[in-house]
């Protein structure tokens, strides 16, 4: 790997630029296949490029036909999801740290003072703004997954409906059936229609019986992971 | 809180020892088969006095990696590998069972 091309992935990595390095397995000749530019030792033909990207948008790597019997594997290197909670109660602080570990970058946001104080969640950060200014900022994609913690719907409102006007991979929201259904028909009333709404997932998490804020916390995280990969099995509905 | 992802930090390993002067080489999972303990595109950097960083099998090939790394350091020529994990080797290092991986080493230049 030439110097070059090992800074500029570095410097991809820390900008949160996703990259593929695209390497010609015969000659170790590379390039790397931004979301717009390629740069390097070769270019690409149009059915390359094509796997690289879909292997760039799949967070995949793996192996790319650079030509009749040319070899060539692909390693992406895209940013971490992000994780975005609203809400800094005990299920987040529990949440945050399972879901770094399982590769997010987990925000909460909060903007109640008395429940987003260090002093109760200790190595917690919590953005201490209203979430719909928040997810304004943080700027919402396809790497992202919101999930709602508070129950109040002065918190939680805004937030899904920001993210129901964004291509975000997941949407949940805590709360009872019951809860959830009063959550559907405000939202109803602010605009959103039934086919929006449908992307809520309501009660959030995997049904496993789940009961304490940790358990609550597994049965999320398992949800946003068979999302993110594409093996989503029933939801709690 | 910030994801736990290793790739970064091994690729900013190999920067700064090739920042130091020393020969560095970067191991990466092309290919697996069966039950592999770390998935493609997985990254293990190797300097020329054996030490490492990153991982391309949970332990059990990173021995036999790291010798060819430093070849790859000395002769500049990238090489394609296969190792397979027995059952047997696995169990040893905590796996439960075997499977085939393929490494590409090369050396950063």
């Amino acid at each position: 790997m030439k110097q070059d091309t090992l800074l500029r992935l570095i410097e991809a990595r820390a900008t949160k630029r996703p990259v593929a390095l695209v390497t010609d397995l015969g000659t170790g000749q590379q390039s790397l296949v931004f979301e717009t530019i390629v740069q390097g030792d070769f270019g690409l033909s149009d059915d390359a490029l094509r796997t690289v990207r879909d292997r760039l948008a799949q967070d995949r790597s793996g192996p790319v036909a650079l030509g009749d019997d040319i070899e060539g594997f692909v390693a992406v290197f895209a940013p971490p999801p992000r994780l975005l909670l609203v809400g800094a109660v005990h299920i987040a602080q529990a949440l945050v740290p399972m879901a770094a570990q399982a590769g997010f970058d987990a925000v909460v946001i909060d903007p109640r003072r008395g429940f987003a104080s260090e002093a109760r969640f200790p190595g917690l950060t919590v953005v201490p703004e209203w979430p719909d200014d928040a997810l304004k900022a943080i700027g919402l994609d396809h790497r992202c997954a919101l999930v709602t913690l508070t129950h109040d719907p002065k918190l939680d409102d805004p937030a899904l409906a920001e993210a129901l006007n964004a291509p975000v991979f997941f949407i949940g929201a805590l709360g009872s059936r019951k809860t959830h259904a009063a959550r559907l028909e405000r939202l109803t009333a602010m605009g959103l229609a039934d086919t929006q709404l449908a992307r809520i997932h309501g009660p959030v998490g995997l049904p496993i019986g789940a009961d304490s804020p940790g358990e609550i916390a597994v049965s999320i995280l398992a949800q946003v992971v068979a999302h993110r990969r594409g093996k989503a099995p029933e939801s709690n509905a | 809180m910030t994801a736990l992802t290793d790739h970064d930090a091994v690729l900013e390993q190999a920067a700064a020892w090739r920042a130091e002067g020393r020969g560095v080489a970067l191991a990466t999972v092309i290919a697996t088969w069966g039950s592999s303990p770390r998935p493609m595109g997985s990254l293990l950097a190797v300097d020329e006095s054996g030490a490492m960083t990153g991982s391309v099998s949970g332990g059990c090939i990173e021995g036999a990696v790291v010798h060819e790394a430093r070849d790859v350091i000395r002769t500049g020529e990238p090489r394609r590998m296969t190792f397979g994990v027995t059952n047997e080797m696995a169990w040893e290092v905590g796996l439960a069972c075997g499977g085939e991986v393929q490494i590409f080493v090369e050396r950063v230049e």
